[in-house]
């Protein structure tokens, strides 16, 4: 084990063979990992995972001898190619935590019903919460015309070509959004299942928005974004009568991808279940606040 | 596809280690890419040729490293390899794996000259 920052280095360890030679690969293997980590501590804010010994799975250039070829044209890099995004969604996510507001970002396939469900969700809660929206479209701002029309300041951020938000563009929309303590903000991303799930945007909990008219084995074709999420909300119930989908399948396929996913059957038209998706809004929201004030005292 | 946004990410995180390091041309842009990660190879390599031109990176090679998955778990208490998100543990076949590995996205290095 690295004595440095505690990762393991099993599979360097394994690249050894035998002979001068294979010696040699390995010293010179060896001090490139050592270098690198130099780099780490004193450069980069990266943090080995628990498969820290999986970095080094590949034998380095260095270590491979390939002619013509000296260490210091080897520039180690050693970032997340999200970092940028993942910089400025740390941003956002202290923003929201010292406002003491619930972030949330709902994902679904196009046509899943997400803004008809927030207009409802917002009407049900305006009384008693403070709630703001950021809505992410490529074009148009029906959306955000539909969400003021219910009294709630929302932003629209059109991606023209792009088919996801990105923590940049919610930092933008933030600057002109009046953010209340024990309120929450729901981010409506692109209606796009597959890229939204790899963006982070600083929100407390991804929330994927699955409606009865799709198949039950979405989950299953789109794992990324159901692995994502912390809530799935199986919309339209009402027209359950009208179609063969079997939600008990749905909700295991989901529970495959992700032990883990919360999950709710509801119907943004006739209100069913919805009682239960504020309930868990409203106790993270009171969370949310409770915590702006502690870190306020200290 | 947001291999496009990848790309510029990448691009721009070589340029800034160009301008910090004050390297010339790349020549390898090396990645490690997990097995499960959210992103498409092929189709980073397709962005990478039009993002790169007019910088640092224009006419550099990507290399992508396939990283394999890994997962715990639960119920023979061990790592085990793990080629979907939801896979089933391949010595007892039950899907109580959680996911250790595989969804990397990572710049490894650069050779430049």
């Amino acid at each position: 084990m690295c004595t440095v920052c505690g990762c393991g280095t099993a599979t360097v360890e394994g690249e050894k063979k035998p002979g001068a030679e294979g010696q040699a690969a390995h010293d010179h293997h060896h001090h490139d990992h050592d270098h690198a980590h130099d780099r780490h501590h004193h450069h980069h804010d990266h943090v080995h995972g628990e498969g820290g010994e999986v970095i080094d799975f590949g034998a380095s250039l260095a270590g491979a001898h390939v002619p013509g070829l000296s260490q210091e044209r080897i520039v180690r890099i050693e970032r997340d190619i999200l970092s940028k995004n993942d910089a400025y969604a740390r941003d956002n996510r202290a923003y929201f935590a010292e406002r003491g507001v619930l972030a949330l970002n709902l994902v679904s396939s196009p046509g899943s019903g997400k803004t008809t469900l927030l207009v409802r969700a917002i009407n049900d809660l305006k009384e008693k919460l403070a709630v703001a929206v950021i809505e992410g479209d490529q074009q148009t701002s029906n959306d955000a015309e539909r969400i003021r029309a219910t009294g709630a300041p929302a932003i629209q951020i059109n991606t023209g070509k792009g088919c996801h938000l990105d923590a940049h563009m919610v930092g933008h929309a933030l600057e002109s959004l009046d953010l209340r303590k024990g309120g929450v903000l729901f981010i409506e991303n692109v209606g796009n299942l597959v890229c939204p799930a790899a963006f982070d945007l600083g929100e407390a909990h991804k929330v994927v928005v699955l409606s009865v008219t799709e198949g039950e084995d979405k989950p299953l074709k789109y794992p990324d974004m159901f692995a994502a999420a912390d809530l799935m909300l199986l919309n339209k119930a009402d027209l359950l009568p009208h179609l063969s989908f079997d939600v008990g399948k749905c909700l295991a396929n989901a529970l495959k991808v992700n032990p883990h996913l919360q999950t709710l059957v509801v119907s943004a038209t006739t209100g069913e279940g919805m009682a239960a998706f504020y309930a868990w809004i409203e106790a993270r929201a009171a969370l949310a606040a409770s915590r702006a004030g502690v870190a306020k005292a200290t | 596809m947001h291999e496009m946004a990848l790309t510029e990410s990448i691009v721009d995180i070589v340029s800034d280690e160009a301008r910090k390091q004050g390297f010339g041309r790349v020549r390898v842009v090396r990645l490690r890419i997990g097995a499960m990660a959210h992103v498409e190879p092929e189709a980073l390599r397709f962005c990478f040729d039009a993002v790169s031109r007019g910088t640092a990176a224009e006419g550099a090679t990507l290399d992508i490293v396939r990283l394999p998955g890994e997962g715990w778990c639960l119920d023979c208490g061990k790592t085990v390899p793990l080629e979907e998100r939801f896979g089933a543990c391949p010595e007892c076949g039950k899907s109580h794996v959680q996911m250790t590995s595989g969804d990397e996205l990572r710049i490894e290095e650069l050779e430049v000259d």
